[in-house]
């Protein structure tokens, strides 16, 4: 049966504004949809990387005999046997693919083992002999500048400076602070994985979780010494991602294996790996000085970040322009001097993750408000609506925020939500430390607090960000049917079903099959900075409407919502690849930080209450409520599902994630001492959904992923502190920050 | 070694499992069923979660020889055929599928919790679910899910 449009923007079914379900939804809830670290292909063989045990050393030998004699060992290699470049990065071409003369954080790949069994290549790895001579670690982000130079241009990777108004302000009220935020991981669930496999025309074809295929293909192919075509990557099942899968992991390796072995070759992290095989949240340390009149409005605001970088610059500087740019929050602000740093140390190497920089300005520059708002004695909401920017107001960039700014409306909607009662039973599973069986209710403070963030959407400073799609109908079994086809990667957030949603609107075709995401088609961009719905969605709208037109002219005069499209169609295939890109940004000016430099920019608010056993210092979060601008809700099931998850990350790294390290090195790789939220950790949210279009977005909509990301992890702070009196200037907040001991 | 175990109601051998290998590798690597996830692989995440002779348990942490001429039931032995199984249609449904690495755990987490407590309170679906992480979703749409295929009973 074949349906006009007419009746289809009616009568289809799933189409945007719908919550249709995953078109891989089955699979994975059936066990059948394959990650990748499920696949599996005949007569391949497992690869293994030898990491460094030490944060800095200088590498005096290394010798592959014994590993080389283990039964079941097919190759052994170094950096000797990179075929191209031995330097990748996103940004800047710094690290190496495995470690040539010296190590620059523990973790560091220094030799890959390709073995029959996974157990055959650790014990082959135990017999390879490095030589070591330990160097002394530079680990303080605030005084790496000026400390041992770990790269040939020193340890500064970028300085972004802010300059906006009067630089010499004096204002009635002062607050200052130094506040810190630790390493915050990841921790998505699927670990890094691939399969490599070596073709017939001598390049190599890889199957592999990744965020952003082409950027991966690039990268691969100058490491692999060849040409793009030779190179051919296909996403496979991704576990989530957050940021994590932004930079290589096992990409070059399992390829340098697989073309050493003329054989398939499958590397699979373990959790441990996992945790020094990506990048992390910057560490940051954040002196803040706001400048206020008695009755709370903002006159300035001085800040100098520090982001550590640690040994390899990844995203770093993209990181640092958006503390600085974001860096004073969603306020209106005349007169702001920020100086953000980002540095290389021996500490793990940092980059993306969800928020990236708009995340640890927030933890400051909420924690700010809050001490301004009780230095004057006013409501800490009251603070925030009085400097709250609307549609219309300046960026410390010198930027107009030229769509919806609801900053005060979202503070307001979470004000006045209900509250959630007092406990007066006694269930031990509602009380701090729950069935542990610490504390019947004695020693319990409850506290609320509040906090606001703002994050950039899409890629910022002039980047050509765009993606690519294809979309192709036909006519199959009497029905007409539509195909899509990018390589933006779905990695668990539904871009494969608002692709769908998007075809059947703007198409009127009700079945809709996604292709997979490879590097056939097109750059599709990073599925990062809460781009892929408007950016991807963008480009798969403008290819429906590419193949309207064609449609169009089929029918020769006739409007479309008169015709049987699939009659139209009949035997033809239609089929039209488009590229979308958003409109554009400029950089910063190097001197001032002024410029437009961001596309788009999401707000949330939250509001958290929470129960404190003061005397133990646990933390229990009873209520996580938010609101959110959205834009336009395409799918609102899967946009609760991104503040829902967004807010959990944030309460994780409010009260229990964090990497620790020690002189360089990480003290707590494992899920039993790198705490994420369970459910017995993340409380009930009540949200609230605002859909203010943006008339430059399609659709009107706004990035969803990051803002959550954002405010939540600043509200729950604050409402520790209002429990507890206490100051809380870092997080995680550690049951011995509370009880001082 | 040798490993004789029934998987999923069927009779199945695996061959040259080395005795260090537990019965998630053997699941994934040499019996064709990576649906059991591996993402902690030390009885953290729940993400392999599977019967073994009924009662749940992280197959990353049994030995592959534990298992001989016993149960296994992963969670592609939950659904009959094309039909799925009331808890897997319901986390479909409710949303609690992001990026799915949890969910095959979560579904035999939750599967196994109805099994006992047809009705749940919420905070005994917390509690039933406490060793199950999810990074994508907080949790909320795969209580929903639960209080759904609960519903549904």
């Amino acid at each position: 049966m074949s349906l006009t449009p007419a009746e289809l923007s009616s009568s289809v079914a799933g189409g945007i504004g719908a919550s249709p379900q995953r078109p891989d939804g089955n699979l994975k809830v059936r066990g059948e949809f394959a990650y990748a670290s499920d696949l599996w292909h005949e007569d391949m063989i497992w690869g293994s990387t030898l990491r460094s045990p030490h944060p800095y050393a200088r590498i005096v030998s290394i010798d592959l005999t014994e590993a080389l004699k283990v039964p079941g060992v097919h190759a052994v290699l170094t950096h000797q046997d990179v075929p191209g470049s031995n330097l990748y990065g996103l940004e800047h071409k710094d690290q190496p693919v495995l470690a040539v003369d010296v190590v620059r954080y523990q973790g560091e790949a220094v030799a890959l083992v390709g073995a029959d069994h996974p157990e055959t290549a650790t014990r082959a790895m135990k017999r390879i002999k490095v030589e070591y001579e330990v160097l002394e670690p530079v680990v303080d982000m605030e005084t790496a500048a000026d400390d041992t130079p770990l790269h040939p241009g020193g340890n500064l990777v970028r300085h972004v400076p802010i300059r906006r108004g009067d630089q010499s302000p004096t204002a009635d009220v002062v607050v200052s602070g130094r506040y810190e935020v630790g390493m915050q991981d990841q921790a998505f669930l699927g670990p890094e994985s691939g399969l490599a496999v070596p073709a017939e025309d001598g390049g190599v074809d890889l199957y592999i979780a990744t965020q952003w295929l082409h950027v991966d293909q690039g990268q691969v192919a100058s490491a692999l010494g060849m040409p793009l075509d030779k190179v051919r990557l296909t996403l496979s099942g991704v576990g989530g991602a957050f940021g994590g899968r932004e930079d290589l992991s096992m990409q070059v390796h399992a390829c340098m294996l697989a073309l050493h072995t003329r054989k398939p070759v499958k590397m699979v992290y373990n959790r441990e790996e996992s945790f020094y095989g990506h990048v992390h949240r910057h560490p940051a340390v954040l002196h803040y000085e706001h400048g206020a009149t008695r009755d709370g409005k903002l006159v300035y605001v001085k800040a100098r970040i520090f982001l550590d970088g640690g040994a390899y610059a990844s995203s770093t500087g993209a990181v640092v322009a958006n503390a600085a740019t974001l860096g004073v929050g969603p306020y209106e602000v005349d007169n702001v001097t920020i100086d953000c740093y980002g540095l290389y140390t021996n500490n793990p190497p940092c980059g993306a993750m969800r928020g990236f920089g708009a995340v640890q300005a927030g933890f400051a520059y909420e924690s700010q408000m809050d001490k301004l708002a009780e230095k004057l004695g006013l409501d800490p909401v009251d603070v925030r609506i009085a400097n709250a920017m609307t549609e219309g107001s300046v960026m410390p960039t010198g930027q107009v925020v030229d769509s919806a700014a609801p900053v005060a409306q979202l503070l307001k909607l979470v004000k006045d939500k209900p509250l959630p009662p007092v406990s007066t039973t006694l269930d031990l599973r509602s009380m701090p430390g729950g069935v542990s069986n610490t504390t019947h209710g004695e020693g319990v403070v409850r506290g609320i607090g509040y906090a606001v963030g703002i994050k950039n959407v899409c890629f910022s400073e002039g980047y050509d960000d765009y993606s690519t799609a294809r979309v192709r109908v036909q006519v199959i079994g009497g029905e007409l049917v539509a195909l899509a086809h990018t390589a933006a990667c779905e990695v668990g957030q539904g871009l494969v079903t608002i692709m769908q949603q998007i075809v059947r609107t703007e198409l009127g075709v009700q079945r809709v099959t996604i292709l997979p995401m490879d590097t056939s088609i097109g750059n599709g961009g990073s599925t990062s900075a809460s781009r892929q719905t408007y950016v991807t969605g963008g480009a798969v709208k403008a290819a429906c409407a590419a193949v309207r037109d064609k449609l169009t002219k089929l029918a020769g005069g006739r409007e479309l919502s008169e015709v049987d499209l699939a009659d139209l169609v009949g035997d033809d295939v239609i089929d039209e690849t488009v590229e979308w890109r958003h409109r554009a940004t400029e950089p910063l000016d190097p001197e001032t930080g002024q410029g437009n430099a961001h596309v788009q920019y999401g707000f949330a608010a939250h509001r958290a209450v929470v129960d404190v056993d003061v005397e133990l210092g646990l933390v229990k979060v009873v209520e996580l409520d938010c609101a959110q601008d959205v834009g336009n809700a395409l799918n609102p099931q899967a946009v609760l599902g991104q503040i829902q998850g967004g807010s959990a990350q944030g309460l994780g790294l409010a009260v229990m994630e964090e990497i620790q390290t020690v002189g360089g090195k990480v003290r707590n790789p494992s899920f039993t001492d790198y705490l994420i939220p369970t459910v017995l950790d993340m409380p009930p949210m009540s949200i609230d959904v605002l859909e203010l279009a943006d008339p430059n977005a399609p659709y009107g909509v706004r990035g969803v992923g990051e803002p959550p990301t954002i405010s939540s992890t600043p509200a729950v702070v604050a409402a520790i502190r209002a429990a507890t009196g206490l100051a809380l200037t870092r997080v995680p907040v550690r049951p011995e920050h509370i009880t001082q001991t | 070694m040798r490993v004789n175990v029934t998987v999923n109601g069927e009779q199945r051998q695996a061959d040259d499992v080395w005795e260090g290998e537990s019965l998630l590798f053997v699941l994934r690597e040499r019996l064709g069923l990576p649906g059991s996830k591996n993402a902690c692989e030390q009885g953290e995440c729940g993400s392999c979660t599977v019967y073994l002779d009924d009662v749940p348990v992280c197959a990353c942490l049994v030995a592959a020889g534990q298992v001989q001429d016993r149960e296994v039931r992963t969670v592609e032995g939950l659904a009959d055929g094309d039909r799925l199984d009331p808890v897997q249609e319901a986390f479909v449904e409710a949303g609690a599928v992001q990026c799915g690495f949890c969910t095959p755990g979560l579904v035999v987490a939750a599967h196994d919790l109805l099994e006992r407590v047809p009705q749940p309170s919420d905070p005994e679906i917390r509690e039933a679910l406490a060793g199950n992480l999810c990074r994508c979703t907080g949790y909320e749409k795969i209580l929903d899910a639960v209080r759904l295929a609960a519903a549904r009973r």
